[in-house]
């Protein structure tokens, strides 16, 4: 089946956006922009306001973060170099539920190796492990990039908004254990001696409303210090 | 042929849900068995927590060796059975579908002797249906086979904040010291109380609000099962 020289037909959402020239660099400058845009510039997170519902629930402590972080960076990364590989021949009326079985099958992968090597997390993750499917930022990153982008790139792509998720991830599980429980990573951080004080761990922290707190304060500090997220009225 | 024809359409899916049906077989059956020892450790782990022994992950299979001191599989009429299934390997869900197959004679029943603190403890392992899905647990009964020890219970989707509440320490600390025969020497077993009951009463506990198909859950789910030990107890008493 020789589909690879045809044009795409109509119907597509996306602009298709050319990255890189013949005889770029792997890691040129535009490939690297493209792992760093999502840390900050262009989260998906705090930017794009996207995985916020997942980024409440597993955020309490920081190691199932962690590994919530990896398992995403993994399904995405993954899932955007294996839609880009067959994005030529991906039928343009079947091409979200193509995306959706793809993600679909790293996401039970990532699920069973969860299981098999870290059981603990994986039954403290339970359901949300599952619905790194209906994350937005993968379908998103998917039909925006992947389906108009060629492999590496997109594969690059799949990491920098996994990471900018994870980031955000992770900076908002330490706030909520270091005042909720008093702990990173399960050790004790906040000696006894402060709770003998009359120090008390904050339980508001741990309800998920407080995440939502948290991610507010980190969209309003990252604005107020990057020019390029301020808009011009 | 156009890719976008009814025929490449057909072709691309068949042949994308056989791909990914092969990767997902082949990463299913790769990692089975390090999972399957993960369930099993976790199974030991339920079983201390019952007896108020908190095993962390590593160390539950010593922890277990060290505490379990018999393992015991009973029939119906709470004879011992001495065969080659172990009381661990015994599969609750199977052994509840030959209830209901009228194979009642021929079900089997799992017990673990605990010794703890020089006490003799007994752990049976229950299991019933909650709103969701099925919860198990494991009751432990002190040596006089009459007062709870200890309760841990599992659930598999209960909802969080309602049916889930029965996995936590708070609704599972109420069982303790309750009795599941009466004065008369009648059984009666732990019922789980919707509206609240008085801590003083022996032979029930608050049921969680909220959650009225998983509390009755597990009323049925310890009325059912304690009952199949019954013959057991009477034997062993005398």
């Amino acid at each position: 089946m020789n589909y690879k020289s045809e044009v795409m037909s109509t119907g597509t959402v996306t602009t298709p956006v050319k990255t890189k020239a013949p005889g770029e660099g792997l890691f040129s400058a535009k490939n690297r922009k493209l792992i760093y845009d999502p840390l900050n510039d262009n989260n998906p997170i705090t930017v794009q306001v996207l995985g916020i519902c997942s980024a409440l629930a597993v955020t309490v402590k920081m190691k199932p973060s962690i590994v919530m972080a990896i398992s995403v960076v993994v399904v995405c990364a993954f899932s955007n170099l294996i839609i880009s590989i067959i994005r030529n021949s991906i039928p343009n009326r079947i091409r979200i539920i193509v995306q959706l079985t793809v993600v679909a099958g790293m996401v039970i992968i990532v699920d069973q190796f969860l299981k098999a090597f870290v059981f603990d997390v994986s039954k403290q993750l339970s359901v949300f492990v599952g619905l790194i499917i209906t994350n937005c930022i993968i379908m998103g990153r998917l039909e925006a990039y992947a389906m108009s982008n060629k492999p590496w790139p997109s594969f690059l792509d799949g990491i920098g908004n996994g990471l900018g998720y994870g980031l955000i991830l992770i900076i908002v599980s330490i706030v909520r254990e270091l005042f909720g429980s008093g702990e990173l990573m399960g050790t004790r951080i906040i000696p006894e001696s402060v709770y003998k004080m009359g120090y008390f761990n904050n339980s508001l922290v741990i309800m998920p409303p407080m995440a939502l707190i948290v991610v507010g304060v980190i969209i309003w500090i990252q604005r107020s210090r990057n020019r390029k997220l301020i808009e011009s009225k | 042929m156009h890719k976008d024809s009814n025929k490449a359409t057909f072709l691309f899916s068949s042949g994308m849900v056989v791909v990914i049906a092969i990767m997902l077989s082949v990463t299913a059956i790769t990692l089975a068995p390090y999972q399957a020892k993960n369930i099993r450790i976790e199974k030991m782990r339920n079983i201390l927590t019952s007896v108020s022994i908190d095993a962390k992950f590593k160390d539950a299979e010593k922890l277990f060796e060290k505490y379990i001191i018999k393992q015991v599989v009973l029939n119906n009429k709470g004879e011992e059975v001495s065969g080659s299934t172990k009381a661990f390997d015994i599969d609750l869900k199977k052994e509840m579908d030959k209830a209901k197959t009228r194979n009642q004679d021929k079900q089997l029943f799992p017990l673990f002797v605990c010794s703890k603190e020089g006490k003799s403890l007994f752990i049976i392992p229950v299991r019933g249906k909650g709103l969701w899905g099925p919860i198990w647990g494991y009751i432990a009964l002190e040596g006089d086979m009459n007062t709870v020890y200890g309760v841990s219970f599992g659930h598999k989707s209960e909802t969080p904040g309602l049916g889930a509440e029965i996995e936590t320490e708070k609704f599972q600390n109420e069982f303790t010291g309750k009795k599941i025969f009466d004065e008369s020497g009648k059984f009666v077993s732990v019922k789980v109380i919707k509206g609240g009951t008085d801590p003083s009463n022996p032979y029930g506990v608050d049921a969680v609000s909220g959650a009225t198909v998983t509390s009755d859950g597990v009323t049925e789910m310890l009325e059912r099962t304690l009952g199949n030990y019954i013959p057991y107890f009477k034997k062993a008493k005398q």
